[in-house]
């Protein structure tokens, strides 16, 4: 496998590598406090907060293809 | 080499631990379908809860030669009192009875737990081991939460040249690293907060005895040498005088004289707040068994309540069935992540062993 054949879109730099999973770590670890801290907003948001990753997951599925 | 080596000790254990967690989401749900979480009858209307005492009197005559361990109130469902019997109070915990009783009636429901999900519970905590399985299964999440982090600093030469979320479809191999990248990467940090608060829970017993050798033993030093008392108070008195020293909390459970829980002289009632967190923030309230006076009330300490907080964190039962679904698809996310993991070893190791063709290196990172 070389080089060309990858997808050059990244650069390598350190925030195009780590800042997708830092932000949905960071909107894992706020829904996991906010549903122990508040019963009502913080639970909304807690599904929306736990339940980033399995979204993106969803989105990076379905536009795999045209990639 | 550590991402290597932490994930493949562990590999076959964490499977099974995300295997058999993942129907212990919805254990209460399952337990309830087949008949193991009995529910109380329909009170009518200004109907008074019978004493406690009564109802201890029941549990006591329904299992004859046992003893009480420990009253319980289920936060959900406060019309059910749940009573624990055992051989002796201090007897094994696997040997318990747990039977619900309606608070209304005193009429027995049925027993509490048992059925498959208990073996799932057994095999999750301990694999039928006692303590040695738990403190091994403790090793083994440490062992996750190492292949996690070493997992996060591979990822850097790994995909420093492909884009976030980049899924391609050449061959099985590079599919399934993409996957195992792409899984492994989003779901870190609900991965660390599920594995280390697991791990603390496999410390309960050892962190229990802490509490018991210092703390607890501290408060009871007034009744060093006195015998264990013969007859013991009426618990709904013992409960009041519970309730006074914490009005504005609820009485979770309490715990017999000798019960691992309490001293050999004490009742415990530990009580519990209302919110999410306050509700597992228990505060123990201690109670000549006696007499039912209350003897001392002290805060847990700090890892006491680091335990009760994590609880929640590990079982994701406190956000709803919405949350609950959430936890069983990064629960299977997580299974995805460690099979490709081990499913791209072998197949490295394959190649390796059979000396691959040539000038075709496996996925390596981008220099």
């Amino acid at each position: 496998m070389t080089t060309a054949a990858r997808k050059p879109r990244s650069s390598g730099n350190w925030w195009t590598v780590y800042g997708g999973p830092l932000l949905l770590g960071v909107l894992s670890v706020a829904g996991l406090l906010t549903a122990l801290l508040s019963e009502g907003a913080g639970r909304y948001f807690s599904w929306i907060g736990v339940g980033a990753p399995i979204a993106i997951t969803a989105w990076f599925f379905a536009r795999r293809k045209q990639g | 080499m550590v991402h290597t080596w932490s994930s493949l000790i562990s590999t076959l254990f964490l499977l099974m631990l995300c295997i058999t967690g993942l129907p212990l989401i919805f254990h209460h749900e399952i337990d309830e379908l087949l008949g193991y979480d009995p529910k109380p009858e329909i009170a009518q209307p200004g109907a008074v809860k019978r004493s406690i005492d009564e109802i201890a009197r029941t549990a006591l005559a329904h299992d004859p030669g046992r003893v009480l361990q420990y009253i319980l109130w289920d936060k959900d469902e406060p019309n059910t009192v749940i009573a624990f019997t055992n051989n002796k109070v201090d007897g094994d915990p696997d040997a318990a009875t747990l039977r619900a009783y309606d608070a209304h009636t005193a009429k027995p429901l049925g027993s509490v737990g048992g059925g498959p999900m208990l073996i799932f519970l057994k095999l999750h905590v301990d694999m039928f081991a006692g303590q040695p399985g738990k403190l091994f299964l403790g090793a083994m999440g440490f062992l996750f939460l190492v292949a996690i982090i070493s997992g996060v600093v591979l990822y850097w030469p790994f995909t420093r040249r492909l884009s976030f979320g980049t899924l391609r479809d050449k061959s099985r191999r590079i599919a399934w690293f993409d996957w195992h990248n792409l899984l492994g990467a989003i779901t870190i940090a609900w991965a660390l907060v599920v594995g280390a608060t697991g791990v603390i829970n496999t410390l309960a017993e050892i962190m229990l005895s802490q509490w018991k050798a210092n703390e607890l033993a501290d408060m009871v030093k007034p009744y060093a040498g006195k015998p264990p008392p013969v007859h013991l108070a009426s618990l709904d008195a013992t409960l009041d005088k519970a309730r006074k020293i914490a009005p504005d909390m609820n009485v979770s459970f309490v715990a017999f004289p000798g019960t691992p829980f309490t001293s050999s002289h004490h009742f415990a009632v530990f009580m519990r707040g209302h919110t999410p967190l306050t509700s597992r923030l228990l505060k123990p309230v201690l109670l000549d068994g006696k007499t039912g006076d209350v003897s001392d009330a002290r805060d847990l300490p700090v890892y006491l309540k680091a335990l009760l907080v994590s609880q929640p964190l590990h079982f994701g039962d406190y956000g709803g069935m919405p949350l609950k679904v959430i936890w069983a698809l990064l629960d299977i996310m997580t299974i995805v992540v460690i099979g490709s993991g081990l499913y791209l070893w072998i197949v490295k190791r394959r190649k390796h062993r059979s000396h691959a063709i040539a000038g075709q290196p496996l996925l390596q990172p981008s220099e």
